[in-house]
């Protein structure tokens, strides 16, 4: 990228070389992925999973995004709701057996008719 | 330009006041601002999406924090090669999208046709795999809810022990013969577990609302097409290529997270 091309108004032009270069590391971690999944990780494997899908969600919001060049106002709109998604899913985790007692009862009901 | 220079010297207004250039909307001040201000729009919007599908990521931690054998035993009755080759789909899609909003903003019209072009094939290239992977859920019966009826033949495919009832039949677990190990893949050993219909509901509430979205994106695509054919786009009005752009990617993020999810649970 040594001429960084700009359109009218300044925006950021991805170079054909970085465009290509992010569709192949994309094509290659989601190779990465399936080939991880043949092997038994143990209980690491959904965190190898998720890791790499990070990576890939990261490249594809960077640069197919533009936001690494973008203004960083944008970020932080999408950051912050990046926060509240695990706030939420995290807070409803912390409960997830609040009612399994519950079920169990209604569950074992069932089985009785 | 102030209102007072207005007032005072009328003659000027005419030489301030450059031809407006064409789809720039008469409340902005220009292309710039109406570029930034749709730019903003767009994210808030992707915002929304991803609360949205939160929404139905944390229905599938949550299950599958609470019942990992149905995930790891369902989980075989989806394609895994079907799901990485669209991937790949969404990917190059993606990469065409990408490459669409350069050609925009360097003003090739004929590339700018074509990546456009290409990102809708790929969009129906990954409908059309989908298509086939819903066809073979619908014909084994692995459906979600009520509708969930597994057909022994499917158990067999995917190298389980056909002879071994569903659960939701309630028929006696009889002595059954050893499963088949001939298939590629180390199958779940034992009975199904109870309930697999949870999964299948999640599968088809996260992909088809996925599914719903590249629908979308097609509808949105051909519009953006239709206008490059006419030559609307030019490097200071490229909006609308951009912001589509963005969904897009979106639409191939929210893809990323779910391929492993759903099809590579080991």
């Amino acid at each position: 990228m040594s001429h960084e091309e700009h359109a009218a108004g300044g925006a950021h032009v991805m170079s054909p070389k970085v465009l290509l270069g992010i569709w192949g590391a994309l094509i290659f971690l989601t190779a990465l992925t399936v080939w991880s999944a043949q092997h038994d990780l143990g209980r690491i494997d959904l965190v190898v999973a998720m890791g790499i899908a990070t990576i890939k969600a990261s490249l594809v919001a960077l640069y197919f995004m533009h936001l690494r060049y973008d203004k960083g106002f944008h970020g932080v709109v999408i950051i912050g709701a990046l926060v509240f998604v695990f706030l939420f899913v995290s807070m409803v985790l912390l409960d997830r057996n609040q009612y399994q007692a519950d079920i169990d009862a209604r569950t074992i009901e069932l089985e009785a008719r | 330009m102030t209102i007072a220079n207005q007032v005072a010297a009328p003659p000027h207004v005419e030489e301030h006041a450059a031809p407006r250039a064409p789809f720039i909307a008469e409340h902005f001040e220009g292309a710039e601002h109406q570029f930034e201000s749709g730019k903003l729009g767009m994210w808030i919007f992707l915002v929304t999406e991803i609360l949205f599908f939160s929404g139905m990521f944390c229905a599938y931690a949550v299950y599958r924090s609470q019942h990992p054998e149905i995930f790891s035993y369902a989980s075989q009755f989806l394609d895994s090669t079907m799901g990485g080759i669209n991937t790949v789909v969404l990917i190059c899609s993606s990469l065409t999208a990408a490459w669409s909003v350069r050609c925009a903003q360097l003003g090739q019209r004929k590339g700018l046709i074509l990546t456009l072009a290409l990102t809708i094939l790929g969009a129906f290239g990954f409908l059309g795999i989908k298509y086939v992977e819903y066809s073979h859920k619908f014909h084994d019966g692995l459906l979600p809810g009520k509708y969930y009826h597994v057909q022994s033949e499917a158990v067999a495919d995917v190298g389980l022990d056909a002879s071994i009832p569903a659960a939701t039949e309630g028929e006696s677990h009889e002595a059954a013969p050893e499963p088949a190990h001939d298939s590629g893949h180390a199958p779940v050993e034992g009975p199904e577990p109870a309930n697999v219909k949870i999964f299948f509901g999640i599968y088809f509430a996260m992909t088809g609302v996925h599914g719903l979205h590249v629908i979308i994106g097609i509808g949105v695509y051909v519009w953006l097409l239709v206008r490059a054919i006419k030559g609307h786009f030019r490097p200071d009005y490229y909006g609308p290529v951009d912001f589509t752009a963005l969904y897009w990617h979106l639409v191939d993020l929210i893809w990323i997270f779910l391929f492993p999810l759903l099809y590579l649970i080991h």
